[in-house]
């Protein structure tokens, strides 16, 4: 019969209306400013840099390498290196940022630069309410806007921010186990090698050398086939 | 005291008058009666607009606007606010006169619709005898300036809406006239009050309303989906579909503009509404007769409201049709059955009151209702599209 189907129709949506009324599920709606969804685990925006502690200066992870800057692919991340260095979370002495400028109005959020980051020191973020009113400025991030604590990255992304921090845990115990090696060979024959300490003494530390070259084999033995090269590389420039 | 009630804004209107000068009180009464018309029609587009959306998006299980003041009631204010301080662009190459003249027409030819609606008992501005053609004669001229908007944008989307809108409008005037004239031609009269008279009459305490004639409910059925398409009412709203072809014939205008046509829309519809109330619904008279004494204006606007609500439950529901469905709906569906409500009213007319004639009405109605329904439907091709040039 013709017609039949419009009554069915507005049957359904005066069934809706009334309805809406009645059971709160029907509305799907989330009150955005009052009221709002957690994000889920793997929502990403743009990149922020890690530090471990509390001071974000002397707790950041990145060291200049600037692999992400030329990884990046609309070209929005600048770094200038420091003239000095600073200890990393090993103790070892490294270069730091003197400036790092990610420009977020560039940025695509491809992630990129977290994937090659062999220092665990740029990740990303899921902070979205970034408006401005000053779309130059406000948007080109400096170091201290980027900065987040290692206390950030475990609250919005907590699987992998376990997983990073077992990994650096790992790798500072083996840094820690040859030096304290390095040390003890040092004291068990302080003559029989003359020339490495000659070799060491313009660095400030005792850091031991071989702990770049060290970390790239144990960082290949994890699941990461594509680090090795790159962590040879971030280690080649970092020290 | 309920007389005065019901004769309120007549007793307003004149006591104001009295101040003036014998010769302008007729003219000042009328000016009155002007304002009063152009104050309440936008105030109550204001209203419809925001239950509108709010009614949508129940129908969608949304809330719809609920930010601006208490339960979003004040979203036609901001909407008024933002209309009026929006820059008005006007294209380089479009015709500037005609260009500035549309969005005019339509609201004066909207507006003239309603000079000759009895919104309560004695409240009709003009009480024309030819009221029902002069309103008629206002609701065409709408498609003027529906074509002078898509003419002088001189832009192929307003052109194309345009073109729809006064193909469509066309089309289904000519049901909306026969579907009134079963009225006209039971009541007699080409004027509106006298077609409410004819209808204020009780038996039982029941109306004699034509809605409850055979030929009055088809007569009202068919007005109604008529007058959706005159309005460029979802799911008539081709002229703008906003899918196809942006916003149809005022695509180029923006700022106030835009405001204007928006509004002359849907004053078109209250007038058009209250016109389908006045034939139909018996205008202002009351829907019982121990009802009277609630004021006549009330139930006007009343129905009224009801009207609006339909118009928003349709267009909750229904999808756009497309062009051809529109063209062969009107002339293939609903011109014939005003045709066969037209015989219907006039057999009701001649058999002479009776059980009888419901009989024979509702017999001859329905049938041709189921006929032509199935013939529609048979012809109903259903499964896979296929393209004769394309591919």
């Amino acid at each position: 019969m013709l017609g039949e189907g419009l009554l069915k129709g507005l049957a359904e949506t005066a069934r809706n209306f009334a309805g809406s009324f009645v059971s709160e599920e029907r509305l799907t709606t989330v009150q955005y400013p009052e009221e709002r969804v957690a994000p889920i685990e793997n929502t990403r925006d743009f990149p922020f840099l890690v530090y471990d502690g509390d001071d974000w200066h002397a707790g950041m992870r990145c060291v200049a390498c600037q692999i992400c800057e030329k990884e990046c692919p609309p070209k929005c991340i600048y770094i200038e290196k420091s003239k000095d260095k600073k200890p990393d979370f090993t103790g070892k002495p490294q270069i730091y940022p003197a400036r790092f400028d990610i420009d977020i109005s560039v940025c695509m959020s491809c992630q990129i630069c977290v994937e090659v980051c062999p220092f665990e020191a740029i990740k990303m973020d899921t902070e979205f309410e970034l408006s401005t009113t000053d779309r130059f400025g406000g948007l080109l991030l400096d170091k201290k806007q980027l900065s987040r604590s290692n206390e950030h990255y475990h609250k919005i992304h907590p699987t992998e921010a376990a997983e990073v921090d077992a990994r650096l845990a790992e790798e500072k115990a083996k840094a820690e186990a040859k030096a304290k090696a390095a040390a003890a060979a040092k004291a068990a024959a302080p003559v029989a090698a003359p020339a490495k300490p000659a070799a060491e003494a313009g660095k400030p530390a005792a850091a031991p050398k071989p702990e770049g070259p060290a970390a790239s084999p144990q960082k290949a033995a994890e699941n990461k086939p594509e680090s090795p090269a790159k962590a040879e590389q971030g280690g080649a420039s970092g020290s | 005291m309920i007389e005065k009630l019901d004769q309120v804004f007549i007793l307003l209107r004149d006591w104001l008058v009295q101040f003036l000068p014998a010769d302008w009180q007729a003219i000042a009464a009328t000016v009155l009666n002007v304002i009063a018309i152009i104050a309440v029609f936008p105030t109550l587009f204001a209203i419809v607009t925001v239950m509108e959306r709010k009614g949508l998006g129940r129908m969608q299980n949304r809330f719809g606007p609920n930010r601006v003041g208490p339960f979003g009631l004040f979203q036609p204010v901001a909407d008024g606010i933002k209309a009026l301080t929006k820059e008005d662009v006007v294209p380089l190459c479009a015709d500037t006169v005609v260009h500035f003249l549309a969005p005019l027409v339509l609201v004066v030819a909207v507006f003239m619709g309603f000079s000759v609606l009895p919104m309560g008992r004695n409240m009709v501005l003009a009480d024309m005898d030819a009221g029902l053609l002069f309103f008629f004669a206002m609701g065409a001229s709408t498609e003027l300036s529906v074509f002078m908007a898509g003419w002088s944008s001189r832009n192929k989307y307003s052109l194309l809406g345009a073109m729809r809108a006064v193909a469509q409008m066309i089309s289904y005037e000519v049901p909306l006239l026969m579907s009134s004239l079963a009225a006209v031609m039971t009541a007699g009269s080409l004027s509106l009050s006298r077609i409410v008279d004819a209808q204020n009459r009780y038996t039982f305490g029941l109306p004699h309303w034509y809605v409850f004639t055979p030929w009055g409910f088809a007569g009202l059925v068919l007005f109604s989906i008529a007058a959706m398409a005159e309005t460029n009412r979802s799911p008539f709203d081709l002229p703008e579909g906003e899918s196809e072809i942006v916003a149809g014939y005022f695509t180029e205008y923006s700022g106030f503009k835009f405001a204007l046509f928006f509004l002359g829309e849907y004053v078109g519809m209250f007038s058009i509404a209250g016109l389908g109330a006045t034939l139909f619904l018996g205008g202002w008279s009351a829907p019982l007769a121990i009802l009277k004494w609630v004021p006549s204006w009330i139930w006007f606007f009343g129905k009224l409201m009801v009207a609006m609500c339909l118009f928003i439950w349709i267009r909750g529901t229904m999808p756009r049709l497309r062009q051809d469905q529109l063209m062969n709906f009107a002339w293939k569906f609903v011109i014939p059955m005003t045709l066969v409500n037209l015989l219907v009213a006039a057999l009701w007319r001649f058999i002479g009151p009776g059980w009888t004639r419901w009989v024979v009405c509702w017999a001859i109605l329905i049938g041709v209702y189921v006929l032509m329904g199935e013939t529609i439907l048979r012809k109903r091709h259903l499964g896979p599209r296929s393209y004769r040039y394309a591919e």
